[in-house]
């Protein structure tokens, strides 16, 4: 019964690198470049990622313009995540929220 | 042997990669197993031949489980996914059921919970090999719902149609409740048994749901089957034979809500592939739906967030709400005095109707 000693053998530490990501929770500001102004998302949460955020729904609201449906909110239900973005004077706020 | 089931185990710790070869290989069905140690390479497996079950840990280096996940419901819909974790985490465990895994188990510790593990796992090859993740292309809902019932079963019935998840509970064989997104009771089982295609599955049953429908399961069939005969007939469902006016599937499909002032659907990969009903610049709300759904599909595989569901817009002139299947998205224009969560529901409605 090798498989059973490895069992009640006690679990063996697993490699260090492994973690999981929590879902980020927070949010931040974007000015009409794209730029980040201010944030309350962890710092662990890479900063390339919020940018890329920030441009894909200011690029929306733009899209939108131009199919003459200006919109001012935009929210993405995902399975795990919400996303809202807010368009502001000279740009944007976004919130992200993991769904319970 | 061509019939026997493949599983492939994804975990980075090779003495448990060693440990469910030798609990998987007592399976009375003889399942072949493969083992990966990367997510990356799990993929490169699935890609290269098909299996029917993915038994995956989270916790991994580079990769992690609801990475691989995420890549693996978008890529291999049909596949079974296990997540095997010593994490008994409950957001971990909400968060694996929210991208679509059938079962999320910790790691067995004890003799007992190994024979419920193994148990488990045969049990759902068991469905696999009976058809028994029964597609209602061979069997319909109602015939499920009613077998069911007169087996007096305790079940929990997980219906899945493109983006739409229903759920209904039976205690023997008693019809507890149904829901349907944020519709919940008689009205969820009739808009779930007006689905006509789809996946389900059995969960669980759920002893403490409270009480939700009121009416005999047969008498909610009826009215279900009758439903479903007018709507074929092309008679609007309730109006005592009153024929729907003719007109394309997208304008019939405006009409199934009020508030909704155009219908548009795209093929999310080819620009040019549109259709529409009463939408201006359709072309340009293509693209605009077409891109925002392709982006932010994209963004939530990398936040490893699930799939994208739903998307609402609200404006001073118009309000909108998107959402796709099989590889088509859909978006609905509706008049800008609906509120957000009138917006969504409405969206739910007449996608439950585009995917039926």
């Amino acid at each position: 019964m090798g498989f059973l000693k490895k069992i009640f053998g006690g679990g063996k530490p697993k490699l260090e690198a492994a973690k999981i990501d929590r879902l980020p929770t927070g949010s931040f500001t974007v000015d009409s470049k794209g730029k980040i102004l201010t944030s309350t998302l962890p710092q662990s949460f890479p900063e390339i990622v919020v940018k890329d955020i920030g441009d894909a729904v200011l690029n929306s609201f733009a899209e939108a313009r131009q199919a003459n449906i200006p919109v001012s909110e935009m929210q993405f239900h995902f399975g795990g995540l919400k996303i809202t973005g807010r368009e502001q004077r000279s740009g944007a706020m976004i919130f992200l929220a993991p769904v319970r | 042997m061509g019939n026997r089931h493949k599983i492939l185990v994804l975990d980075d710790d090779p003495d448990f990669r060693e440990l469910c070869q030798e609990l998987l290989a007592t399976l009375s069905s003889e399942p072949e197993i493969s083992t990966a140690s990367t997510g990356a390479h799990a993929i490169a497996m699935l890609e290269a031949e098909p299996f029917s079950l993915l038994m995956t840990d989270l916790k991994m280096p580079s990769m992690d489980g609801f990475q691989v996940l995420s890549v693996v419901r978008r890529r291999f819909p049909n596949l079974r996914t296990i997540v095997m974790t010593g994490e008994g985490d409950e957001n971990f465990r909400s968060r694996a059921y929210a991208i679509g895994i059938d079962l999320f188990v910790e790691k067995p510790k004890t003799s007992n919970e190994i024979k419920i593990f193994v148990d488990c796992v045969e049990s759902m090859l068991d469905r696999e090999q009976q058809g028994g993740f029964r597609g209602v292309q061979s069997k319909s809902l109602a015939d499920l719902v009613q077998m069911e019932s007169m087996s007096q079963t305790s079940t929990t019935l997980k219906v899945t149609n493109g983006p739409l998840i229903g759920k209904i509970w039976l205690i023997g064989g008693d019809l507890i409740d149904a829901e349907a997104g944020d519709v919940k009771g008689e009205e969820a089982f009739k808009q779930i048994m007006s689905w006509r295609s789809g996946t389900f599955e059995n969960l669980p049953p759920d002893e403490t749901r409270e009480r939700g429908i009121f009416n005999s399961v047969q008498g909610l069939l009826l009215d279900s089957a009758q439903m479903l005969d007018e709507i074929a007939a092309g008679e609007i469902p309730g109006s005592g034979g009153e024929k729907e006016d003719g007109g394309s599937p997208l304008s019939r499909l405006a009409k199934q809500a009020p508030g909704v002032e155009f219908v548009l659907t795209a093929n999310l990969a080819e620009k040019k592939e549109f259709e529409h009903h009463a939408c201006e610049n359709a072309d340009q709300v293509a693209n605009w739906a077409r891109d925002t759904f392709n982006k932010f599909s994209s963004m939530g595989e990398m936040l490893k967030a699930g799939k994208l569901n739903h998307v609402v817009a609200l404006g001073p002139q118009r309000n909108a709400g998107m959402a796709s299947n099989e590889g088509e998205v859909i978006c609905i224009g509706m008049n800008s005095r609906m509120k957000t969560e009138q917006v969504l529901d409405t969206t739910k409605k007449v996608v439950v109707q585009w995917v039926s």
